[in-house]
C-alpha cells in the first residue's frame, strides 16, 4: 500500500518537475502557483505512504528505498518551509528535479529490509538516519541557493533587462536562504554523524576510517564545516561559494553511494 | 452609435495649440453646458488635461459641427486649428474614448493619471445633466474597459524613469531596502532625485561626498545626512550599500583596487554603484569584480527603454481587448436599437387589429363569450405569424452591426417612422423636464 500513495505523490511531484524546466525559461505566476499546490498535495501522499511503512513496523528506515522516500520527503519539507519564509519557489528549481528522482527511484518497488547487523541498536539507527537525512535536505537547499545566486548574479551582471522580471528573489534573499540553510543543517549533519559513530562503534567495537563511507561522511563533513566557517569569516558566496557548495553536494553524494561498497554500511546481507 | 469625437492631443498639437484650447477646471461646467445647447448636439463633456483636449458628444444624425462649435467657443480661425485636429464617429469615437481611458493615448503609455481625470470630468458633466443616456452607457463601459486593460495586461505595471528603474534594481540586489545605506559622491541634480527615491523606498541613511565640502554639507542637510571629505571618500564607502556617482573626473575614480578593498572589509555583501557621470566614476575593471553591481548612465537607459518596449508588447495585448470591447459595446448599443422599433411594430398592428375588430364587430352582431375569445385569438394569431419574422430578423441584425439598415427598412414598410421619432422625442421632453 505504501509503495502505491508513494506513486501517487510522485505524480505530483512530476508537475513540479515540470515546473522546474519551464520555470528557467520564463516567468509563470500560475504555473508556480500549480506546481505549489501539485507539491503540497504530493507531500500529503508522501507523508501517508511513510507513516504506513513505519507502521509496519519494520526497522524504521533501514532499507535504501525507504531512505529515499525519507530524504525526498525532508527536502520537500525544507523547500515548503523556505516558502513559508520568503515566499518563492524558485529554490525548486534545485529540489523538484532531485526530490523526483529520489521518490522515482523508492517508488520502484518494495526491497527487503536491510542493516539488519545494527537490530541491537534501533533507537540510535533512527537519530542517525534521521538527523543526517535533515542535514542531506539542508545542504541540497543550499547547494539549489547558490546555483541559483549564480543565476541571478550572472544576470544582474550581464544587464539583461530581462533580470528586472525574473521569476528569480533577490540577490540577498537567495544568499540568505543559502546561509541559513547552511547554519541550520551544520548540526543536524555533524549530531547524524555522531550518532552514527555510536552504532558502528557499538556493533564492531571501532570506528575503521579508512572504510570509504567513514572516509567520504569525514570529508563531506569538513567541507560543510569549510563552508559555514568562510562564509562566516569571510562573507564568501557568489562563485566561490557555489565551488564549495558544489563540492560538498558532491562530497554528500559520493558519502551515500559509499554504501554499495562499504564494508560497515553495505545495504545488503 | 451616433458618436462624436473631436480634440486634439499630445502627437496632433504642439503645445501652443493645447494651451490655447486648455479649459480650467472651473469654466468645464460651462463649456459642457454651450457645448449641449450647440445645434445638433444631445449629450456631450469636455475632457481637458495637459495632453489632451477632447469634446466628446452624442448627436441627433452623427453630423454635427463640432469644429464649428471649437471654432467658435475658443475663437480660432479654422486655418490655426483645424490642421491639429482629429475627429471619430460612431464606432472610431467609442474606440478612441476607450483607448484615452486605458491610458494607451497617453504620452506615457500606462499612466494612470488620465482615467482620474477622465471620471473628473464624466462627473461634472453628468452633475448638470450633460451626460445622460448614451454618453452614461459609453463612459460606463470605458471605465470598465479601462479596469480591465489594467487588470489583464501589464501596460500599467512598470516604471519608467531612470531613478524609479535605479531603485528596481536595488531590490533586484539587496530585496528590501530598508535599513540601506546610500552614498553620493558629486552632488547633483539627477543623484540627488535618485537618491531621493531610494530614500522613498526604505533607505535610511545617506553619507553625501563632493569636491566641494559645502556643497556636500548642503546637500546632506536636505537629507539628514552626513557630509564626507572627499579625502575620506575611501574609507568610508564600504559602509554604503548604494552608491550613486555623479563627478565631473575625467577617470574613473573607483578602480578595482578599492572595489576589492571594500569588498574586504564588507565582508563581501554585495555593493550597487549607480555610475550617472560621463566619462564614467567606476572603471570596467572594477565592475567586474563578484559582488560589485555597476550600472552606468547606458545601461540604465537601456533598461528604461526595455520598459518602454515591454509595455509596447503589453500594449498590443490591450489594443486587442479594446477591439473586442468596441464589438461587443455596439452590438449591445444595437439590440437596445432595435427595442424601440419592435415595440412600435407591435402597437402599430395592435391598433389595426382593433380598429379592424371595431369595424367589423356591427356586422357580427352580438357574440357568445366564447366566440369573443375565438376572434380574438384568430386575429391574434395571424398577426403573431406575421410579426414573428420581422422580429427574429430585428434581433440577429442587431447582432450583426447591420441593424441600422433593417431596421430603416421595416420603419418604411410599416411606416413607422414619424410615430418612432415623436415618441422619442416626447421621452427627450421627459427626461430634460426632470
Amino acid at each position: 500500500m505504501s509503495l502505491l500513495w508513494l506513486r501517487f505523490a510522485l505524480a505530483c511531484y512530476f508537475v513540479g518537475l515540470v515546473y522546474a524546466f519551464v520555470a528557467l525559461t520564463r516567468t509563470s505566476d500560475l504555473f508556480s502557483r500549480v506546481a505549489l499546490h501539485a507539491a503540497s498535495l504530493g507531500m500529503v501522499f508522501h507523508f501517508v505512504s511513510l507513516t504506513e511503512v513505519f507502521l509496519s513496523g519494520h526497522v524504521v528506515w533501514a532499507s535504501v528505498h525507504n531512505g529515499e522516500s525519507l530524504l525526498a520527503f525532508f527536502s520537500m519539507t525544507f523547500f515548503m518551509i523556505v516558502y513559508a519564509i520568503y515566499q518563492t519557489t524558485s529554490p525548486g528549481v534545485v529540489v523538484f528535479p532531485v526530490v523526483f528522482f529520489l521518490t522515482f527511484v523508492a517508488a520502484i518497488d518494495e526491497q527487503p529490509v536491510l542493516l539488519t547487523q545494527f537490530v541491537s541498536h534501533k533507537g540510535w539507527l533512527a537519530a542517525h538516519i534521521f538527523l543526517i537525512f535533515i542535514g542531506y535536505a539542508a545542504l541540497l537547499v543550499s547547494f539549489g541557493a547558490s546555483l541559483l545566486y549564480l543565476l541571478q548574479e550572472r544576470r544582474l551582471k550581464a544587464k539583461k533587462p530581462s533580470s528586472l522580471i525574473s521569476f528569480l528573489p533577490a540577490l540577498e534573499v537567495i544568499d540568505q536562504i543559502g546561509y541559513r540553510s547552511l547554519l541550520l543543517g551544520f548540526p543536524f549533519m555533524t549530531l547524524g554523524l555522531l550518532t552514527g559513530s555510536v552504532v558502528a562503534i557499538s556493533t564492531y567495537g571501532h570506528l575503521d576510517f579508512l572504510d570509504p563511507k567513514i572516509l567520504l561522511s569525514l570529508l563531506m563533513w569538513v567541507v560543510y564545516m569549510l563552508m559555514v566557517f568562510t562564509r562566516w569569516n569571510s562573507g564568501w558566496r557568489g562563485r566561490r561559494a557555489a565551488f564549495l557548495a558544489t563540492f560538498a553536494f558532491v562530497a554528500a553524494l559520493a558519502a551515500w553511494a559509499a554504501n554499495y561498497f562499504s564494508a560497515i554500511h553495505r545495504f545488503g546481507a | 452609435m451616433r458618436f462624436q469625437l473631436i480634440g486634439v492631443n499630445h502627437k496632433s498639437a504642439p503645445l501652443e495649440v493645447r494651451e490655447r484650447l486648455a479649459i480650467p477646471e472651473s469654466r468645464l461646467p460651462d463649456t459642457c453646458r454651450d457645448l449641449t445647447a450647440y445645434p445638433g448636439i444631445e449629450e456631450g463633456m469636455v475632457i481637458s488635461t495637459c495632453n489632451r483636449v477632447e469634446l466628446v458628444t452624442h448627436t441627433v444624425n452623427g453630423s454635427a459641427d463640432l469644429r464649428g462649435f471649437l471654432h467658435d467657443h475658443f475663437q480660432l480661425s479654422p486655418e490655426e486649428l483645424d490642421p491639429h485636429l482629429y475627429e471619430f464617429r460612431g464606432k472610431d469615437a467609442v474606440r478612441h474614448l476607450f483607448r484615452v481611458a486605458s491610458s494607451l493615448d497617453s504620452m506615457v503609455v500606462g499612466e494612470a493619471q488620465i482615467l482620474g481625470q477622465v471620471k473628473e470630468a464624466y462627473a461634472t458633466a453628468r452633475a448638470i445633466g450633460a451626460v445622460r443616456g448614451q454618453l452614461d452607457q459609453l463612459f460606463s463601459r470605458a471605465f470598465a474597459v479601462a479596469k480591465r486593460v489594467r487588470s489583464e495586461t501589464a501596460v500599467g505595471s512598470s516604471s519608467v524613469s531612470i531613478a524609479s528603474v535605479a531603485v528596481e534594481l536595488a531590490k533586484k540586489i539587496f530585496g528590501t531596502l530598508d535599513g540601506k545605506t546610500v552614498f553620493i559622491v558629486g552632488a547633483g541634480k539627477m543623484s540627488e532625485l535618485a537618491a531621493r527615491h531610494l530614500m522613498a523606498h526604505g533607505c535610511t541613511s545617506i553619507f553625501v561626498a563632493n569636491r566641494t565640502y559645502e556643497r556636500a554639507i548642503g546637500l546632506a542637510q536636505k537629507f539628514n545626512g552626513q557630509a564626507i571629505k572627499f579625502d575620506d571618500l575611501y574609507a568610508t564607502c564600504d559602509r554604503a550599500d548604494i552608491v550613486i556617482t555623479s563627478t565631473g573626473a575625467p577617470h574613473a575614480i573607483f578602480r578595482r583596487e578599492h572595489g576589492e578593498q571594500f569588498l574586504a572589509r564588507r565582508k563581501n555583501r554585495p555593493m550597487f554603484f549607480i555610475d550617472i557621470a560621463v566619462p564614467r566614476d567606476v572603471s570596467p575593471e572594477m565592475a567586474k569584480l563578484d559582488g560589485i553591481f555597476t550600472y552606468d548612465i547606458d545601461d540604465l537607459q537601456q533598461a528604461v527603454s526595455s520598459h518602454v518596449s515591454d509595455r509596447r508588447k503589453e500594449a498590443e495585448l490591450a489594443e486587442a481587448i479594446i477591439t473586442s470591447e468596441v464589438e461587443r459595446f455596439e452590438a449591445k448599443l444595437h439590440t437596445l436599437d432595435v427595442v424601440p422599433t419592435i415595440v412600435s411594430l407591435q402597437d402599430h398592428l395592435e391598433t389595426i387589429r382593433q380598429a379592424e375588430i371595431d369595424r367589423v364587430r356591427g356586422r357580427l352582431g352580438s357574440m357568445t363569450p366564447e366566440q369573443e375569445i375565438a376572434v380574438e385569438a384568430l386575429t391574434r394569431g395571424i398577426i403573431n405569424k406575421v410579426m414573428h419574422t420581422p422580429i427574429t430578423t430585428l434581433k440577429t441584425a442587431a447582432k450583426e452591426s447591420e441593424a441600422t439598415t433593417v431596421i430603416d427598412v421595416v420603419r418604411r414598410l410599416f411606416n413607422l417612422h414619424d410615430k418612432e421619432a415623436s415618441t422619442s422625442e416626447k421621452k427627450n421632453e421627459v427626461e430634460t423636464r426632470q
